[in-house]
């Protein structure tokens, strides 16, 4: 178990393999019991994960991302209850679990990784005492292997095992975000999900580490899930991409794909969202209006109010997701009663969006 | 804006903010900022770039004029902050040099209605304005700032709101003071992507259609490159270099510049991973000694970086940096 | 209110639905703040709404007392020691007092006893909770000696050696002795929180804006903390009950005031539960516990309110998928 595992190798996204996928979500909703009713804050969502892969999910406040991975770690708490589909993680229904039936599984198969790690470490404890209690939380006893492993995982993240006495508030924020990835992997799990690891830290700290994820995923073949608000982050690291939006997934393909041409307007329009520090500078106008309020639930898609653009038919029909070529978009543009409108290939131009409002 | 006639509507020479750290016993200073001098002209946007740690936000604070500098002066107009003693010329120059926050979920008082904060600003700054020219002025602010039915908004609570709406509040109350320069200390980075574009572009419009300079206290470059005339980039509580944002981004002189800019994600460019050297390792502010404080990062470094402090020089006209190693005739290559 | 604002920004553990997106035209609750608020808040909680009956039916049985007995407390040609009988509901004290009466006349004492101290008490504690987190240094430092002293110092034995000394001065005194020795304990938790604010970004907002001192303390900063001064009203009130109680009970009140604990003082001296009267001592006690346990019950529902982490989980109404 504390041996570090070798021979998993990554599997291109949607390449056929022999190997089945990893992580199955299908058709999984979850929602919150607030005072004025349930808010479906997610809403049937699926897709498949291979071994090795990394899948970035990308989204708002408010899209349902951070819920997403909570239910796929079967964290949630009340309020929040799954209320369809499930989550089969190698072969087993994880919704449903007992406490007992998931430790099991956690940290040795499945980790994560939370967003603010000085929220997530205990001030208190020492690095080396925090992993200690780790692993000994899921069974390892011998003195010696503790201290072993300790060394090694945060060699891992190129963190000097010195600083197994440190005490988080002594460290960088960049090295305590690396001590909780060195923590994630005590037991090589073989999927790690990270939540917005990087947005404590600063531009040239972040690129840093996550330059050292993708090459820790290389070395021992873990399979991420990444979610981020910031889609030019994992845009260089992730082989498939998951726009959320309003707890629905808005497109979902080949990272490159959706990057290259997306189709979704929500997805053109995040893109457009981030100014470029090289090329010609041009006004940019973002993505008008705010979030959906999602306790209120409307006739037609969510993002009809704010999209440039919106049909008639949008305000009346729920879009499906359609695919279009190797992606699937949630948008009557390509599927649904309008039949589709947009040619499946040329999703429009990049500068168009700029001009509408 | 490589016009050197306009005078400075603020500057700031050799400023320093030192902090004591450790218990009362301890002898250990922080050097937030040491030795900035800057100058900040009317109608314009100056982004103050730098990572946590770097001294942005202490900068910003001893313009506001929370903090005292240990050392140091800072000239608003002709005169020196330090002269400031009375309650009312305190008041003036906080309605000419107002501030807005980073984060909209706290920077506005949660019991109060949305509107409290301006009208209080005008209670305070305008107080020859009657109640019913306070609460006209309160909804053109509002309307200044893109929020409406301005009135309606007036009426909500903080919590009825989205958070680009509140930041807009901030920049309301800002605005009604009439001030001549804005402090906004990373306003954008607690808010959702797409929402960003929309307030970099309030502030612009400020700048042209209300004559407002504004001061943008960022870590992110790229929207520091979209908004801003000039740039200045800290570093461990120096600044290291400044200029104008499209010279300073196209060929930077200083090697954190240069770091900075490569560490920017752009979806659009190709990532080289293997060019990956530096480890982003915390800059070094407490009793630091003299010499370059970027020298360990810095594989340029020779002797003089770890003896002799680098002040700003200019290199081009209106472009400076603080390096040995900088020359005026090209860029500096010091990562990949 | 000092909700807390939930779900929005980026905080660690369970993640919510996004309330503020979304201006949700049209839904602008037009002024329901502060205690319009709380007053739905409590109607939903079980707790509060246990609590705060009980507390009502005590309030009106001390503003109406003669609506509900007949009798005059002090009256004592009844027959002594009598049981209960529909004319005398718990039947008469060894001096011929009917007890019903006694109980509910007595309600009065203790209540005015108990909001009058809660609130001179908060009053206190807030006073220099608040500014001792305010000024620092060492204006802090003496007043959290003076704080901490007083919380050190154990409280019953003070109690019982300044109403001596006030010589069984009745009603007032006790409310003075109560209230001086027991604003520490809420001092220093409003001096905790006000001490957590003081590096919100508000109250440097309205720094920045210009305002004076005094004014953030009094008008930023106390609104934000009401969830805890109200807490504070209530811990104190509750405090209140329980000590003047048992000083009266050992005598240091005055023996001719009615109220809960004087009764218990003379069922004690008359021995009344081994000699067959324990409705004596057993009523007046339960009238206690029960109005103890009414500030108790609306204490711990304002922590729920106040902070929805502690709020019971209850069974959901939501299809659960299997």
């Amino acid at each position: 178990m504390s041996s570090v595992r070798a021979d998993a190798d990554s599997h291109p996204a949607g390449s056929a393999t022999t190997v089945g996928p990893m992580l199955t979500v299908n058709d999984l909703s979850v929602a919150y019991e607030m005072d004025r009713g349930a808010v479906a804050a997610v809403d049937r969502v699926s897709f498949e994960l291979y071994p090795g892969e990394f899948l970035g999910i990308v989204g708002e406040s408010g899209c349902g991302k951070s819920t997403l991975l909570f239910a796929i770690a079967q964290l949630l708490n009340p309020p929040a209850v799954v209320t369809g589909g499930n989550v089969v993680f190698k072969g087993v229904n994880m919704v449903g679990l007992t406490d007992k039936q998931l430790m099991a599984v956690r940290w040795r198969d499945l980790s994560v990784v939370m967003q603010s790690a000085m929220n997530a470490l205990n001030p208190v404890k020492s690095i080396g005492a925090q992993l200690k209690d780790a692993m000994r939380a899921h069974g390892v006893t011998s003195a010696d292997e503790i201290a072993k492993r300790s060394a090694e995982v945060l060699r891992m993240v190129s963190i000097d095992p010195v600083h197994l006495k440190s005490y988080p508030h002594q460290l960088s924020g960049g090295m305590r975000q690396r001590s909780m990835i060195a923590m994630a992997l005590l037991f090589t799990p073989d999927l790690v999900i990270m939540d917005e690891p990087t947005s404590a830290l600063d531009v040239v700290a972040q690129r840093s580490l996550m330059v050292q994820i993708k090459k820790l995923q290389a070395e021992l073949g873990f399979a991420i899930i990444f979610v981020t608000h910031d889609m030019s982050l994992v845009s260089h690291f992730s082989e498939r991409l998951m726009v959320m939006y309003a707890g629905q997934v808005a497109e979902w393909g080949a990272t490159r794909q959706v990057f290259d041409n997306p189709r979704h307007p929500y997805s053109a329009g995040l893109l457009e969202a981030f100014p470029s520090i090289r090329g010609k500078r041009v006004p940019l106008t973002g993505i008008p209006g705010s979030p959906p309020d999602l306790s209120q639930p409307q006739q037609g898609c969510w993002f009809a109010p704010r999209c440039p653009k919106v049909m008639p038919v949008c305000t009346e029909v729920n879009p499906d997701l359609y695919s279009v070529q190797d992606v699937q978009v949630r948008c009557l543009l390509y599927g649904g009663p309008a039949g589709g409108t947009a040619p499946a290939d040329a999703a429009a131009p990049a500068e168009e969006m700029s001009t509408g409002d | 804006m490589t016009d050197p006639a306009p005078e400075p509507l603020l500057r700031t020479e050799k400023l320093s903010r030192h902090f004591k750290i450790g218990g009362a016993l301890s002898r250990r200073t922080l050097h937030a900022v040491d030795d900035a001098t800057l100058a900040i002209r009317p109608r314009e946007i100056v982004a103050l770039a730098g990572e946590s740690g770097s001294g942005k936000s202490t900068m910003a604070r001893l313009l506001a004029k929370i903090y005292k500098p240990t050392s140091g002066e800072i000239y608003f107009g002709e005169r020196p902050l330090s002269s400031i003693r009375s309650r009312k010329d305190l008041l003036r120059y906080r309605g000419e040099v107002p501030m807005v926050f980073q984060d909209p979920f706290a920077s506005i008082n949660p019991v109060f209605r949305a509107s409290h904060g301006i009208l209080r600003a005008l209670t305070l700054h305008r107080p020859e304005l009657s109640r019913a020219e306070r609460h006209a002025e309160a909804l053109r602010a509002l309307s200044a700032v893109g929020l409406s039915p301005a009135a309606d908004i007036m009426q909500r609570y903080p919590h009825e709101l989205s958070g680009g709406q509140r930041q807009r509040i901030g920049f309301a109350q800002a605005l009604s003071l009439r001030p001549k320069l804005i402090l906004a200390d990373e306003p954008v980075s607690m808010l959702d992507v797409s929402i960003r574009i929309g307030l970099l572009n309030l502030m612009a419009n400020l700048r042209d259609q209300q004559g407002v300079s504004v001061l943008y206290i960022t870590h992110d470059i790229a929207s520091a490159r979209y908004v801003a005339d000039r740039l200045i980039v800290m570093y461990a509580g120096h600044i290291v270099e400044t200029g104008p944002v499209e010279d300073v981004l196209a060929s930077p002189r200083h090697p954190y510049t240069q770091l900075l800019i490569s560490a920017v994600p752009d979806p659009r460019v190709e990532l080289n991973i293997s060019a990956e050297t530096d480890k982003g390792e915390p800059p070094r502010v407490i009793d630091p000694t003299p010499g370059c404080r970027f020298r360990w990062r810095c594989p340029l470094a020779i002797d003089e970086c770890e003896q002799v402090t680098p002040e700003l020089r200019q290199l081009l006209p209106g472009h400076q940096a603080a390096c040995h190693v900088a020359v005026a005739s090209e860029p500096i290559r010091a990562f990949g | 209110m000092s909700m807390p604002i939930s779900g929005v920004t980026s905080t660690v553990g369970q993640p919510g639905p996004d309330p503020g997106a979304g201006p949700a035209a049209g839904q602008a609750r037009a002024g329901t703040q502060g205690l319009a608020r709380i007053g739905r808040a409590v109607r939903r909680n079980r707790k509060a709404a246990v609590g705060a009956v009980l507390l009502g039916i005590f309030i009106l049985v001390a503003i109406f007392p003669g609506v509900i007995a007949k009798d005059s407390p002090s009256l004592d040609n009844y027959k002594p020691r009598l049981g209960v009988s529909t004319a005398h509901l718990l039947g008469t004290t060894a001096y011929g007092q009917d007890m019903w009466a006694q109980l509910v006349w007595g309600t009065r004492n203790v209540l005015i006893i108990a909001l009058v101290v809660g609130l001179a008490a908060t009053a206190i504690a807030v006073l220099i909770g608040v500014a001792a987190a305010y000024l620092g240094g060492a204006a802090d430092g003496s007043l959290s000696v003076l704080t901490d002293v007083l919380l050190v110092i154990p409280l019953f034995p003070l109690l019982i050696v300044i109403a001596g000394y006030a010589h069984g001065g009745g009603t007032l005194v006790l409310i003075l002795v109560i209230t001086l020795t027991g604003w520490s304990y809420t001092a220093r938790q409003l001096r905790a929180q006000a001490l957590s604010l003081r590096r919100r970004d508000f109250l440097e907002a309205a720094r920045v804006r210009g305002e004076r001192q005094i004014y953030i303390i009094v008008m930023e900063v106390i609104p934000t903390m009401t969830s805890l001064i109200v807490a504070s009203f209530l811990t104190n009130a509750l405090y209140a009950v329980l000590f003047a109680s048992s000083l009266q009970f050992i005598g240091l009140g005055d023996p001719n005031t009615q109220s809960w604990g004087t009764m218990l003082y003379w069922a004690q001296n008359n021995a009344a539960l081994q000699t067959g009267q324990p409705l004596w001592a057993i009523a007046p006690g339960a009238c206690i516990a029960t109005l103890g346990a009414a500030f108790a019950l609306l204490n711990y529902a304002f922590d729920e309110i106040g902070n929805p982490a502690l709020r019971p989980v209850r069974r959901t109404r939501v299809k659960r998928a299997g």
